[in-house]
């Protein structure tokens, strides 16, 4: 397995030069790596970066012997987009540690998409929280796990969501639905910021 | 698959980055930062750093470079790090308006003139 991966790799065209980011936040089951396949045009690939439960990077190796560390295992996929930008997508855990993390690891990202499984709205509460308070854009998207339908009200009563967050229905196993699911959020992204320009300064990054 | 950063003996982390655990603050690399390799893994080199510089030979991702070696984010910057130091890799950071973190209103175009080519 270690030596397929890279016989497989599918490199970057030479004149790549923007990386841009996109996180998909959910909880455990609810499709992100799903979602990440559908539209990615490589196999989903894992990594992992290691922090103190006190969030601060470890100073000393010996504190990871001591298992004071905790590591946060994500997945990610790409889109060229064209010559010049691509796009990672991140497939993130929502728990709680994993916030620790956040602008560490995603400092500077577009914005997020928070996948809810209609079945377990409350695991997405905290998700939605730790994103508004870092101020990063997002949009909330239900994977169809073919349960009990809500009506988009319903949904964000029980999410406590602001009316200007889009909310839509998604298949994260369809690239196409994947597909509508990344524009909508770069939509709003593109209407958050062209308003916060006017009206008030971007939320500063606040820190853990 | 083995993922050292949890399951191996710290020692192998240690011995690759000389016991820095983590890249220095002011590291220039983000996880989307495309590494490019500037010259050919020589002999001599430390086996992970001449593996970077095979995988670079055009531009990647210092989060798929993480994926490939096995190793987590921090520790992979570390080892960029001593290339980018030794003039061994390029880096091409992502673009950013000012210090503001806001995106570029091109750039934000441009990703969905990409997307909906998808």
């Amino acid at each position: 397995m270690d030596s397929a991966t890279s016989e497989t790799r599918t490199p970057l065209g030479a004149s790549a030069d923007n990386g841009l980011k996109i996180v998909i936040v959910g909880g455990f089951g609810v499709g992100k790596t799903t979602l990440v396949r559908s539209v990615s045009e490589i196999r989903p690939l894992n990594t992992e970066e290691t922090m103190t439960r006190a969030g601060e990077a470890v100073d000393d190796i010996s504190e990871v012997r001591d298992k004071k560390a905790t590591t946060v295992a994500f997945d990610f996929g790409r889109i060229t987009l064209d010559a010049r930008n691509v796009l990672y997508l991140f497939g993130a855990p929502g728990q709680e540690r994993f916030w620790f993390l956040w602008d560490r690891l995603f400092s500077g990202t577009l914005g997020a998409v928070v996948l809810v499984d209609t079945r377990r709205i409350d695991d997405s509460w905290y998700a939605i929280d730790r994103l508004e308070h870092h101020g990063t854009p997002f949009i909330v998207a239900c994977n169809d796990f073919g349960g009990p339908t809500y009506a988009p009200r319903q949904i964000r009563e029980a999410l406590d969501l602001d009316p200007h967050v889009p909310l839509l229905d998604c298949d994260a196993r369809s690239r196409a639905s994947g597909k509508q699911v990344l524009i909508t959020l770069v939509e709003h992204v593109k209407k958050q910021y062209a308003g916060s320009a006017q009206v008030s300064p971007v939320p500063e990054e606040l820190t853990l | 698959m083995s993922r050292p950063g949890r399951d191996d003996s710290p020692d192998r982390l240690y011995t690759l980055t000389g016991g820095r655990a983590h890249a220095a603050p002011d590291s220039p690399f983000d996880l989307v930062t495309l590494v490019v390799a500037e010259c050919d893994p020589g002999p001599g080199l430390q086996s992970e750093h001449a593996t970077i510089l095979r995988l670079t030979q055009l531009p990647t991702a210092v989060v798929e470079l993480a994926a490939e070696l096995k190793l987590p984010v921090g520790i992979t910057k570390i080892l960029l790090s001593d290339l980018l130091a030794a003039g061994r890799v390029s880096a091409r950071h992502p673009r950013r308006t000012a210090a503001s973190g806001v995106p570029d209103p091109d750039v934000l175009e441009q990703v969905l003139v990409g997307l909906r080519n998808l």
